[in-house]
């Protein structure tokens, strides 16, 4: 019996060793013990997409996981994304749609989108919907948000 | 909104997730893809003492043909994993389309077959289609195990036949000989949301167009899944046209009594039940009039 485990994960490729308490989510694991703040809660169950991270590069929802289970693992959070200040052409369509608001929702959707992107190329207009579906945007509604998926996936990806 | 305190245990075999449910049984409470238990405790709205994460039972991963033309499905293969094995598809093509229907890619990613059956909301796909299909799920102890068909392993809302220190393991799926077909639909308030009613149908027809058998099962309109049975009785050994399917279709929404609630009132679910029916036995006339007589 343990209340608290010791794991490393490696995130955005670093990696780091601490001691966790077993009951800590994964999304506050990020948060609060690694400072990573750009993965926002909004719900803590698994309804609004907020939280959604790349859990060896399957996109997950970090509220609905204990930091100890992703002991060993590869995580991507929405800070992984650009590489030296660059923005990834995800990033980049979000920015030139207009795709954010508030932005509260925006981490959410850009990694659920990037490994959409990833593994769905020159997706259609319904599959796009599909797959941010489980994303919930409460400022502007989403035809930008699907414009900007579509508009990267032309641009070459995510 | 944080979980409660909890010991936890991350047991790397069968043996090892068994004899903690037989220590603790009651008082755990068994922890795989999370995505209907870490909702529940991150409300609080479960407490268990302890958490037994099966996560690292690998030898419960896996999708592979079984004697018999079936496959075994092992409990905690996600449903994504399901989503993209072609034996599925080629198999049991109804649970193939059902698939797509579970929650959202994020969710799928992490939730599993068995972890959707354990926790039997009365609106999910998988429990609905095991029901159709006449799926068999095999429960484990620390003694033996043994194998309920899936008609009786869904009791109530949420609500199973697995007792306290039982661990779901596999499930095991028939293949359907002869000239099938299916039909999956649901009606929801947003994609991906849990049904406020659908209706999974499978016909099976002779040579002559005749239906050897029929089965129409509707989920999210009462606590289990639920065959339809004089909508079936109606359907079986007739030539199937539109109006043995209207007729069908109105003896399924006479026969169910939906709770009302936030979502949608029961005369609503009764109407929507009656229109998925005959639309899902529709497509499935349509996909066993294709199949070529084997």
């Amino acid at each position: 019996m343990t209340e608290s485990l010791e794991i490393t994960v490696t995130v955005n490729g670093q990696e780091y060793q601490r001691a966790v308490e077993t009951r800590l989510t994964l999304a506050d694991f990020l948060r609060e013990d690694l400072g990573l703040t750009g993965t926002h809660l909004g719900c803590e169950h698994g309804i609004c997409g907020a939280c959604t991270v790349l859990l060896n590069g399957d996109a997950v929802r970090s509220c609905l996981m204990l930091a100890v289970q992703a002991d060993g693992a590869e995580l991507t959070t929405v800070e992984g994304l650009s590489r030296d200040g660059r923005l990834t052409a995800l990033q980049q369509a979000f920015q030139d749609n207009g795709a954010l608001q508030c932005g509260f929702c925006t981490p959410g959707f850009l990694m659920t989108a990037t490994a959409f992107l990833r593994e769905t190329k020159n997706p259609t207009e319904a599959q796009v919907r599909d797959a941010i579906s489980g994303n919930v945007c409460r400022c502007t509604g989403y035809v930008a948000i699907v414009e900007a998926i579509l508009q990267a996936s032309e641009r070459g990806g995510e | 909104m944080k979980p409660s305190k909890f010991q936890y245990f991350a047991p790397a075999s069968l043996g090892e997730a068994t004899a903690l449910l037989h220590e603790h049984g009651v008082d755990a409470k068994v922890l795989a893809g999370g995505q209907s238990l870490m909702p529940l405790l991150n409300m609080r709205l479960v407490r268990p003492q302890v958490v037994i994460d099966v996560n690292r039972v690998s030898e419960l991963q896996y999708v592979s043909p079984a004697p018999g033309g079936g496959f075994a499905v092992g409990a905690i293969t996600r449903q994504r994993e399901l989503e993209r094995s072609h034996l599925v598809r080629e198999t049991a093509p109804l649970l193939a389309a059902a698939l797509p229907f579970i929650g959202h890619l994020p969710t799928r990613n992490r939730g599993t077959v068995g972890g959707s059956m354990v926790h039997a909301d009365p609106a999910a796909e998988l429990p609905a289609v095991s029901v159709a299909l006449g799926a068999k799920f095999v429960l484990a102890r620390t003694h033996g195990q043994r194998m309920v068909p899936a008609a009786d392993f869904f009791l109530d809302y949420l609500t199973t036949a697995l007792e306290p220190d039982e661990l779901l393991t596999e499930v095991r799926w028939p293949a359907l000989e002869g000239r099938w077909g299916w039909g999956i639909q649901e009606v929801c308030r947003r994609e991906g949301d849990f049904a406020l009613a659908g209706a999974a149908a499978l016909l099976k027809l002779d040579d002559d167009d005749r239906c050897l058998d029929a089965r129409v099962t509707m989920f999210g309109v009462g606590g289990v899944p639920v065959r339809m049975e004089r909508a079936e009785q109606a359907l079986a050994g007739n030539k199937i046209d539109s109006a043995t399917i209207a007729d069908a279709a109105r003896l399924v929404s006479e026969d169910l009594t939906p709770q009302s609630d936030v979502h949608a009132s029961s005369q609503y679910r009764k109407e929507v039940a009656g229109v998925l029916a005959r639309r899902t036995l529709r497509e499935a006339l349509a996909r066993a009039q294709e199949t070529a007589f084997p």
